[in-house]
């Protein structure tokens, strides 16, 4: 199969309740009460996939929301609670048609073979548009919801103990997706063959066991689920620095990157090109977006004025890992276009309010980098990974014997 | 036997989705694929369009083996439970989604979130078959292994079910207030507290999803023994259970019910809801014959070899399944050849059941095959529309079950001639609803609310 050729720039949003400004639910726009429902969040991708955006991701966590990096608070001005977000992105897919779904999961805790056979179901359910945002938790409050490991409290992020640690946690993450995608490929894709004379159904040499053995866990496989219809969904990850780098150079097909400008974009990218190449991925297709949390208004200023009467409500100026724009859409068209100078292949925005920026990013950054022949005008293909210009890749199991 | 006059009970009628089982006819030309998610449309459409209470999913978390290989004559290979029930979310108004999780390779707090955000996307409609395993086969999937002895199953069980009822019930419900002019989301900073410390959990924190329409999944039991039972009569809304016969049903019927006061429980608090297979056609004789055909799709010649292998507990590959029983007796001293399955367990006494099969082969001049589909399952109903119909109600009056689990043998229309001639001769009798008269599964099943444990 050939890949179909790339747009110029892929564009996601990632969607996190009413938007990623803490004081975003306050905005008549939000919707803050329907947020557990969900029309609530089929409306948001429905709106994005009215864009031609390449997928949307949803963020997750496993436990409330909070304030701060790595502890809870008790805070009860902002958003708390969350659903599930493979189960809200599966009950999505049968309402949508091309736009991917890319939920959070969180490795640390969770069984990697249920989260294979769930993100293999979101593909069949969406006809090939799932993928996954992998992401750790250093959460002491998290590890002890489940009660099964400790998770020390890192006071001081210097140390080469929370180095270790957070490591170990990386380390562990790449087994997880490791397994995941070995489970994928646990089905050949013609394994069911419904063979009347014979009386089988499948033709069990095409069934593969993972056997897979590491520090944290082993797995036999194979999987309950058949191949997905995209062989292998995409696998995503954002990171901040070099650890979580070597995780996206070894596992994913998408790395979410957060420079703050284009040298920085530069270094980060060839950080990431130098662990592919050590990973021997070198030859391997690997995107790289840059994560950008947006106001977005047509009037100049506006965007501005809106981010500091929000950041008043919220108490405190809104900081973020991310770079945070305010401006026009055709400013922002400007920006992304320069950071793709860099080598990045697209960007995740976060809306910072989502009833409000999201139809911004759909209705006036699209069609103003449409008009500059930077994005899509229509989806060209079926696939999230076709979106992407990736192939189907082969099953690493066809041809053992 | 004179009954106490009593009023006319309605029935609840399920529809489950055909399983990795040979009671499941994968070799029909109008048999369709049991993964691709319009197989699942067309079957809980159907259910929906029939006003059946719920869809019921099966899940298992290996593949079966025998003899050291993937089992490969029933059909193999389902798609993950709860994702495939939130897509049917989607598809679907009113019909409960009730899935089948294990209790032992799983978490409360995962499994909590999961039900509790199906209940929220389905607007009420959420249902958990509770199951245990501990099988260190199975283990070999997941992060512990075969960690839990057989005998704590179901104290793990019973632990985990409380556990979640402790999370689903840490929001009451109106915490939400989301004042956006006043800046008070939550209106407890407590909402999602909890702290359990049990022998098998020990985890305390903040739950983070609010609480669901229906506040608790409805929740299903499946084991069959005395702990199984007295599981069900603590804890269960309903029960699936697979006693399809009058008299089989009733006396496990009046069991379990008999159970439910000392937990201070109404009988109309625990449905006993069986697995029940069919064959329809026009005319009684018909179905007579449409159930033969379809029990020799069943058992196809591989497919009883394999099974005279659960009881001989030996490879008899070599054996012609047309001709005469092994005169080897079964193996009682090596580890079971087939794993991964339950069947195995009903043979307790191997030389004893190969001694009477073959006594009863011989006496019928019947093949292994032959032997196979007469001592293995019938369908439980066989007959004309009115005749199921009629049969269907006289077990539910006569207190052998609240209503039926269908089975249907074909995938996804197995159901479509039941809902079109059978539905409408139950609705017409008055024992079965011609609408929905509720929006939840609670509503469907006629269960009280829970009541929650956390009072404000």
């Amino acid at each position: 199969m050939t890949a179909t050729p790339a747009s110029p720039l892929h564009l996601a949003v990632a969607l996190d309740g009413t938007g990623w400004h803490p004081a975003s639910w306050r905005e008549p726009v939000a919707r803050p009460r329907e947020l557990f429902t969900a029309g609530y969040w089929a409306d948001l991708v429905a709106e994005a996939e009215h864009g031609l955006l390449d997928f949307v991701t949803i963020e997750d966590g496993l436990g409330p929301q909070s304030s701060h990096f790595l502890d809870p608070d008790d805070r009860t001005d902002q958003v708390r609670g969350r659903l599930d977000a493979v189960l809200t992105a599966a009950r999505i897919a049968p309402l949508t048609r091309h736009i991917g779904l890319v939920p959070t999961v969180v490795a640390t805790h969770t069984e990697p073979f249920h989260l294979s056979k769930a993100i293999a179901t979101l593909d069949y359910v969406s006809g090939g548009r799932a993928g996954l945002r992998v992401q750790i938790s250093a959460r002491p409050n998290e590890a002890a919801h489940f009660g099964r490991r400790t998770v020390p409290r890192i006071t001081a992020y210097d140390s080469p103990d929370t180095a270790d640690f957070v490591a170990g946690l990386f380390d562990e993450a790449a087994d997880y997706v490791e397994v995941v995608r070995r489970l994928w490929d646990s089905w050949e894709d013609d394994a069911e063959i419904r063979d009347v004379a014979t009386g089988r159904f499948i033709d069990r040499d095409k069934l593969h066991y993972i056997d897979f053995e590491g520090r944290h866990f082993s797995v036999k496989g194979p999987s309950i689920t058949p191949r997905p219809p995209q062989g292998q969904p995409l696998v995503t990850a954002l990171a901040h620095d070099t650890v979580p780098y070597r995780l996206v150079a070894r596992q994913a097909d998408v790395g979410y990157v957060t420079p703050h400008d284009t040298g920085h974009a530069r270094a980060i990218l060839a950080e990431i090109r130098a662990e592919q190449e050590a990973a021997g991925r070198a030859d391997q297709p690997l995107h790289v977006f840059a994560d950008l949390v947006v106001f977005l208004d047509e009037e100049p200023g506006a965007a501005a004025a809106r981010k500091e009467r929000l950041d008043t409500l919220a108490g405190e100026p809104y900081t973020s890992d991310a770079l945070v724009f305010t401006g026009t859409p055709s400013e922002l068209a400007d920006l992304l276009q320069e950071f793709g100078g860099t080598g990045l292949t697209g960007f995740r925005l976060r809306p910072a309010v989502l009833g409000h920026d999201l139809p911004a990013v759909t209705r006036g950054l699209v069609p103003e980098l449409q008009r500059r022949g930077a994005f899509r005008r229509a989806y060209e293909a079926g696939t999230l990974r076709g979106l992407l210009g990736l192939a189907r890749p082969a099953n690493r199991y066809a041809h053992a014997v | 036997m004179t009954r106490p006059q009593k009023q006319t009970k309605q029935i609840h009628l399920a529809a489950h989705f055909p399983g990795v089982n040979n009671t499941t006819v994968w070799s029909d030309p109008r048999a369709g694929s049991h993964i691709e998610f319009s197989s699942f449309v067309h079957f809980a459409r159907t259910a929906e369009r029939a006003k059946f209470d719920f869809l019921f999913l099966a899940e298992g978390l290996r593949l079966r083996e025998q003899g050291g290989h993937i089992y490969d004559l029933d059909v193999v290979g389902r798609p993950d439970t709860f994702t495939v029930l939130a897509a049917l979310a989607a598809v679907t108004d009113r019909i409960g989604l009730t899935g089948t999780i294990n209790s032992t390779f799983n978490e409360p707090y995962e499994v909590a979130r999961q039900f509790a955000t199906l209940d929220h996307l389905s607007g009420g409609r959420s249902a958990w078959n509770v199951v245990t395993s501990w099988d260190a086969f199975t283990g070999e999937n997941f992060r512990r292994g075969g960690f839990l002895p057989q005998e704590e199953r179901y104290s793990r069980a019973k632990e985990f079910l409380a556990t979640a009822h402790e999370l689903f019930d840490s929001w009451r419900g109106d915490e939400i207030v989301a004042d956006q002019t006043g800046g008070t989301f939550l209106g407890d900073p407590e909402a999602g507290a909890f702290a359990h410390h049990g022998e098998h959990f020990d985890i305390h924190g903040r739950f983070n999803v609010p609480r669901s329409p229906q506040g608790r999944p409805v929740i299903f039991q499946a084991g069959d023994s005395e702990e199984g039972r007295e599981f069900a009569a603590a804890e269960a809304d309903a029960i699936f259970s697979r006693h399809g016969t009058l008299e089989a049903g009733q006396a496990f019927y009046r069991d379990v019910k008999s159970r439910l006061p000392k937990y201070g429980r109404r009988p109309e608090d625990l449905l006993i809801l069986p697995a029940a297979t069919f064959a329809l056609a026009d005319t009684d004789a018909e179905a007579e014959e449409l159930a033969r055909e379809v029990r020799r799709r069943q058992v196809s010649g591989a497919t009883a070899l394999r099974h005279l292998e659960f009881v001989w507990n030996r490879d008899l590959s070599a054996y012609d399944p047309d001709g005469p029983l092994p005169d080897i007796d079964p193996d009682v001293d090596s580890d079971h050849l087939a794993r991964g399955r339950a069947q195995v367990r009903m043979y307790r006494d191997p030389l004893a059941t190969a001694r009477e099969w073959r006594e009863l082969a011989e006496a019928n001049n019947w093949s292994i095959r032959d032997l196979v589909i007469h001592t293995g399952n019938r369908q439980n109903f066989v007959g004309s529309p009115s005749t199921i119909a009629k049969t269907l109600n006289e077990y539910v009056q006569a207190d052998a079950s609240d209503g039926f689990i269908l089975v249907p043998h074909l995938t996804p229309g197995g159901l479509d001639e039941f809902a079109d001639k059978v539905v409408p001769l139950l609705q017409e009798e008055g024992v079965f609803r011609t609408d929905y008269e509720g929006t939840t599964l609670r509503d469907h099943l006629g269960l009280r609310s829970p009541v929650t444990a956390v009072q404000p």
